[in-house]
């Protein structure tokens, strides 16, 4: 132990001030001041940077003094991890992260599915109903609506990709100022789906916006998208497509750069063009680029919340909802804290998603292990 | 090459296409470039319906209007307070498993990479109860600390997939050759793989960044008031208040959208690498 210094009064006190000291940096943490949270993350960098150095130091320094009282305790651990190293070198480096993930993620998957066998407002007693969620959400009209917005969603948002592909294609070329073009077709991805989604309601506006006058000059009657039950979905996805057929669309000019130059020589050479030379030629060694672009496009689908949120709120009547907006409405809304409830609504939407996700994995396990 | 390359077209062919790019542009940013004339097309322009001419003139007041009469100043400053120190603990913590996961042989090496995979993909919506509470039993709720570790955690497993397939293409025999000459692991990780890891962490912060910039989701469950509200919860909450303020609406959805840009644009290289990891073999 080192020794405080001072007198005993003061040496008793010392770990009441460290106590205290601790709740102030706590609640100074905890509060939404942009100062001091700044001013802590600094502070707390600035601790592990120097105490690691000091500790590592200090280290050292024992290391070389036989007459320490930690000397042998010293000597013995850098011993045990002379030998041990390379075992333990991998676990102590996915220490944090691994604790992270399991903490936010790993754990609060199967949180929620206990938590969707209660009936649970969020705040007051838990009460264990079993699956009567699930029984529910047999019945619920508005569960059939959702489900049904999001196979629409999983069906059309596969356009990206031909999409895509063909935006990608008619970029492919070397000449002056196309890098420029390129990076202005992308622009879309990079911008928050929050501005997409009131870019889109502006372009959908009743009355003034761009699409509604064309349709009116086209058809002598306007439509307004967002307000139409039976257009609502169609209109966001095709929002929702914007951004993601840029996505694919970089996702393939990568590719298209990568197709090896002599094997598309040589079917030239035997008489491949268009679409034959794209089918058998291209395509086949666009494989790679087509997987990720299906797999952020089937992630992409069904994590549609922003979208619908921003545009229309899951309206008009509730119309345009999604699994994942439904949810959200359920357990954290104006609609009551349906805690259970919504998250039985999330377990259904994870077991979805893990049907694909468990297909991606299995794809990659299989290209990981052959290697 | 496919296509074929446009040189070795006609000249009628090519000048086609030289017209075509530019018009093919202007069609699908058509959206957007209406969004930016309406941020500077001063209210009576709209009042009048002149909705799509020119406007009578540029009207910059509207920004000033969105600063001055919104908290959107806070709004901007509050994500780049969530981003910066997400995309640091992000890359910092990735980099370390990217290390263990890529190096070390050992029996639930692939189980575990495969956990971090898996987990990046899983619908936001099964996290959400258990998260919140989390949240709020750490007492951070609606406070920077309670966004920013979220995010932390959940990047970290997208950015795990990308430093440990960076680190898996670095040459082997560089650590074989420093573990012959008894240099430590924790030196190998630290002055070896590190230095070689440059544009994989510009790459990874570039993305991360605008990940996070964008997050709507976790910002509307975690934060609520403007005091801590990044943007683009800050924009929703705007946007139900300015009722057919297109052009204000109009202004802030630029000022949200210019960071990730500005990002985009002065990164370009790293941004596209890093997403179009894996798309080549």
């Amino acid at each position: 132990m080192p020794r405080i210094p001072g007198r005993p009064v003061a040496r008793a006190l010392f770990p009441l001030v460290l106590v205290a000291l601790l709740v102030w940096i706590a609640q100074w943490v905890l509060s939404a001041d942009i100062a001091r949270s700044v001013t802590l993350g600094a502070v707390a960098g600035g601790l592990l940077v120097y105490g690691s150095a000091a500790l590592s130091a200090a280290w050292r320094r024992v290391s070389h003094q036989p007459g320490h009282p930690l000397y042998p305790a010293v000597i013995a651990i850098g011993r045990y991890w002379k030998a041990n190293q390379r075992r333990l070198a991998p676990w102590l480096f996915l220490a944090p992260g691994c604790l992270m993930f399991a903490v936010y993620v790993i754990i609060p998957i199967f949180q929620s599915i206990w938590i969707s066998f209660f009936d649970w407002d969020g705040l007051g007693e838990a009460r264990w109903i079993g699956t009567a969620n699930y029984a529910e959400m047999a019945t619920d009209p508005n569960m059939v609506t959702s489900f049904r917005n999001n196979i629409l969603w999983l069906v059309l948002y596969m356009l990206a990709l031909p999409a895509g592909l063909l935006i990608a294609i008619f970029l492919n070329q070397t000449i002056r100022g196309i890098r420029l073009y390129k990076s202005l077709f992308f622009f879309p991805f990079v911008i928050s789906q929050v501005v997409v989604g009131l870019i889109f309601s502006w372009f959908y506006a009743p009355g003034f916006g761009l699409l509604y006058k064309v349709i009116e000059a086209v058809t002598g009657q306007g439509i307004a998208i967002l307000a139409d039950p039976n257009l609502v979905t169609f209109g966001i996805i095709a929002a929702g497509l914007w951004p993601q057929i840029a996505y694919v669309m970089i996702l393939y000019l990568t590719g298209l750069n990568n197709v090896a130059p002599d094997q598309v020589e040589a079917a030239r050479l035997d008489g491949a063009k268009g679409w034959r030379m794209l089918w058998y030629v291209i395509l086949p060694q666009l494989r790679p680029a087509t997987f990720i672009a299906v797999v952020v496009t089937v992630i992409g689908a069904l994590r549609s919340f922003d979208l619908v949120s921003i545009m229309t709120a899951g309206g008009p009547f509730g119309s345009s909802r999604v699994l994942s907006y439904y949810m959200y409405e359920q357990a954290l809304s104006e609609y009551g804290y349906r805690m259970g409830y919504g998250a039985a609504i999330a377990v259904v939407l994870f077991a979805i998603m893990m049907i694909f996700i468990s297909g991606f994995i299995w794809k990659m396990w299989r290209d990981e292990t052959e290697r | 090459m496919f296509p074929r390359p446009i040189q070795q077209a006609s000249p009628g062919f090519q000048w086609m296409y030289r017209v075509a790019l530019p018009i093919a542009l202007f069609v699908w940013l058509f959206p957007l470039l209406g969004v930016a004339l309406t941020s500077v097309r001063p209210a009576s322009d709209l009042a009048q319906g002149n909705y799509f001419g020119i406007p009578s003139y540029l009207a910059f007041e509207n920004y000033a209007d969105v600063f001055r009469n919104t908290p959107m100043g806070r709004y901007i400053l509050n994500s780049f307070i969530v981003t910066i120190p997400t995309v640091i603990g992000a890359v910092a913590l990735s980099l370390m498993t990217g290390f263990a996961l890529a190096i070390y042989r050992f029996r639930s090496n692939l189980i575990l990479f495969f956990l971090f995979v898996a987990g990046n993909f899983v619908p936001f919506q099964i996290l959400m109860v258990p998260v919140r509470d989390l949240t709020l039993s750490f007492g951070m709720y609606n406070t920077y600390w309670g966004l920013i570790l979220f995010h932390i955690a959940f990047q970290t497993g997208f950015c795990t997939l990308f430093m440990r397939n960076f680190i898996k293409a670095l040459p082997f025999e560089l650590i074989e050759a420093a573990r012959v000459e008894g240099v430590s692991e924790m030196r190998i990780f630290w002055y070896i793989v590190l230095p070689l890891m440059r544009p994989a962490i510009a790459a990874l912060s570039v993305l991360i960044f605008t990940f996070i910039w964008n997050d709507f989701f976790w910002a509307t469950v975690l934060t609520t008031s403007p005091q801590t509200q990044p943007i683009t919860a800050g924009l929703s909450s705007l946007n139900g208040q300015w009722v057919a303020a297109w052009h204000l609406v109009s202004a802030g959805s630029i000022l949200a959208a210019l960071p990730p840009v500005a990002m985009f644009f002065l990164m370009q290289k790293h941004f596209i690498a890093g997403l179009t990891l894996g798309a080549v073999k």
